[in-house]
């Protein structure tokens, strides 16, 4: 071996978490291997996209919208877990999830950068992107959106930091540990703050859509100024956070032989998750009959159309609530199949989100339009490929550097492995 | 006064030639666009034929709808790069402050934004035949249909040399109204009771686009062809279970000019 793969190794040893058994530095790196390479494909596709423009993409004037806002939309439903585990923590003191808090606040972090660099070459003129705080349109769903989302990866930034400085090696500065200290007395205003942000910017996500009033497919009543898709996507995004947390965590679990969390964790989970899934589908389904039978034909289309075109039809909206909404809310509640439950309600999440960006542009408005489909490019789903590497390459270097699961080393030592 | 442009375009003279979308190029300084599709180009005014699956035939011309009411786009954007200017009823674009987030074009439901894909270029020489009254718009943002508000700007100029508060109507018309070789297109002031646009927009012919949506669109049509009319919404009112009759030539098929 050579001088400098040694210090590697040492240096991959010394910043490992202490009591912890690690794998060798040579297999995290084949572990680490194939995800660099995507991330350094996502990075050339998103560089294309920078330097030659949108048309890189199979975006159009039609289809202005594509793969990424779907995945946007999709991976910040699925981070919802950060905010409102820390919520049920330090809010309503659900003391017994405290060993997942860390591994959300790093999957939230990971889900709301990486769509934020999503966003960042989605638009056209990325260095225009502090005009919307210099002139903002508070009348947009996409104003509350922007101040929201940027406001709360800070505060997911703030939460972050204290993980990180509980690294051993920066233990050993005294400043630090000082600082460390005075960060986790702010947690619990952190967490108010970033459940407050949350709830606009997860809800404004839905009214994005729900204000069109010029797509009667999206287009929803509601109260006051906020469409009924703004409570529901609230709803479905701290239905599903938990189970993305429960998913993830079980990945880890799998991939580490570890046990890294009491056993009364997922149970947990999995009931607050089925619950407020339960809840929201019994709202998504009055929503839906109210938007078929009066919103829709209030402004003359009729919601028999919306379903005539393939592949989306009534099976769509069917799977969407019964399939994966009514199914995995039982089988969470019912505390058996956590793991299928969860996945299902994190598949329906992302096919809620998928219909609403999708479905909405590829249906006619006008009586002489032709029903749309659309394609990503390459360049598209390889830049977003590389949001999900980095994802997969910082949640790993979290979880050998850093306390992400503080109590993995007693409930390994519990349950003898 | 405040002034409420709009325009009655008579369907049963459009001839479909494309005179109009030649013109608007022209005039806006639309960039020649080699790799563009149907769907990437930039059309500020379109036409699009129709047919009603026999022998009928009708094309209409769409520039935006100027809506006055719930205006889908000005109320989207995040940074107030739409407008609608209560002075004129013209829905104004400003690319100059346009992100390119493309929301703006999500919400129209009449598919009347554009987004420059490419950079604009123009063949060697050509930048010479440019209209110096209207700026280029660059990579990444989103245009359409201003009514010519060069050309308002050039008729208010003008008003205000000869002493006057309010501009000739003969001094701003559009450049797609100023080239149609039929005289299909009618723009002017809806306010002005006595206008040929007023007029025509109160006839019996007359109607709007997915007028049903509240958008309150600013651009009428006019023909004496029921089933042309009958093109204003996807389903009449009492017959939500009807798809309407007349469907797009060529399966919605644009004609470029």
């Amino acid at each position: 071996m050579t001088s400098a793969a040694t210090g590697v190794v040492m240096a991959d040893r010394r910043l490992q978490v202490r009591g912890e058994a690690r794998s060798s530095t040579a297999r995290f790196a084949l572990w680490l291997a194939p995800w660099v390479l995507l991330l350094a494909l996502g990075i050339y596709a998103g560089g294309l996209c920078l330097y030659y423009g949108l048309n890189q993409t199979n975006m159009n004037n039609r289809f202005a919208f594509g793969l990424w806002i779907f995945l946007d939309l999709g991976i910040i439903a699925l981070g919802a877990g950060a905010f409102f585990t820390g919520f049920l923590v330090y809010i309503l003191g659900r003391t017994e999830l405290k060993p997942v808090l860390n591994s959300a606040v790093v999957l939230g972090f990971i889900c709301y950068s990486g769509a934020m660099a999503v966003l960042m070459i989605d638009v056209g003129q990325p260095l225009r992107a502090w005009f919307t705080f210099w002139h903002p349109n508070v009348h947009s769903m996409l104003t509350e959106v922007t101040f929201c989302i940027t406001c709360y990866l800070l505060v997911l930034t703030l939460e972050y930091i204290p993980v990180v400085l509980r690294n051993r090696q920066l233990r050993k500065l005294p400043p630090f540990v000082v600082f460390e200290h005075r960060m986790h007395l702010l947690m619990p205003v952190l967490a108010g703050i970033g459940t407050l942000l949350s709830f606009f910017h997860q809800g404004s996500l839905g009214g994005l859509y729900g204000v069109l009033r010029g797509r009667p497919f999206a287009f929803r009543q509601g109260f006051a100024i906020w469409p009924s898709t703004f409570f529901l996507f609230i709803l479905s995004a701290v239905a599903v956070g938990p189970s993305f947390l429960m998913l993830v965590t079980a990945a880890a679990r799998k991939l580490t032989g570890r046990k890294l969390v009491p056993s009364n964790v997922f149970p947990r989970l999995g009931f607050i998750s089925g619950v407020l899934l339960a809840a929201y589908v019994a709202l998504k389904a009055v929503d839906t009959l109210i938007w078929l039978n009066v919103t829709s034909p209030a402004v003359g289309f009729a919601p028999w159309e919306y379903y005539a075109y393939k592949p989306f039809g009534t099976t769509l909206l069917f799977a969407e609530i019964v399939v994966f909404g009514l199914l995995p809310a039982v089988l969470l509640v019912q505390g058996r199949w956590l793991l299928p439950g969860a996945a299902l309600a994190c598949c329906g999440i992302l096919l809620n989100r998928f219909v609403l960006t999708v479905q909405t542009l590829a249906l006619p408005t006008l009586s002489f339009d032709p029903f749309l489909s659309y394609t990503p490019s390459w360049q598209e789903v390889a830049s977003f490929g590389g949001v999900v590497a980095y994802g997969v390459i910082l949640y790993s270097l979290s979880y050998r550097y850093l306390p992400l699961f503080p109590q993995s080393k007693e409930q390994t030592h519990v349950s003898g492995r | 006064m405040k002034a409420r442009y709009g325009m009655a375009i008579d369907l049963d003279r459009c001839t479909g030639c494309g005179a109009c979308m030649v013109a608007c190029a022209s005039e806006n300084n639309v960039p020649r666009l080699p790799k563009a599709t149907e769907r990437t180009g930039i059309t500020p005014m379109l036409v699009h034929p129709v047919s009603d699956g026999k022998t009928g035939v009708a094309f209409i011309p769409m520039p935006c709808m100027q809506c006055e009411d719930e205006t889908p786009c000005v109320k989207v954007c995040p940074q107030q790069a739409v407008e609608l200017d209560r002075a004129t009823g013209i829905v104004m674009q400003m690319p100059q402050r346009c992100l390119g987030c493309r929301y703006c074009m999500t919400a129209c439901p009449y598919h009347s934004r554009y987004f420059n894909w490419w950079d604009p270029a123009w063949p060697a020489g050509m930048e010479r035949t440019l209209n110096p009254g209207v700026a280029v718009r660059m990579r990444g943002v989103v245009e359409k249909c201003n009514m010519c508000h060069a050309r308002l700007h050039a008729a208010e100029d003008k008003a205000a040399e000869a002493g006057k508060r309010q501009i000739e109507a003969a001094d701003y018309v559009p450049a797609c109204v100023e080239s149609c070789p039929t005289g299909a297109i009618r723009f002017g002031d809806l306010n002005d009771g006595a206008s040929e646009v007023a007029k025509a927009s109160r006839t019996p012919e007359a109607f709007r686009l997915l007028a049903r949506l509240g958008t309150e669109p600013k651009i009428y049509y006019t023909s004496k062809r029921a089933w042309v009319r009958a093109l204003a919404e996807r389903h009449p009112a009492g017959e939500p279970s009807q798809p309407a009759a007349p469907v797009a030539a060529g399966g919605g098929e644009v004609k470029h000019g």
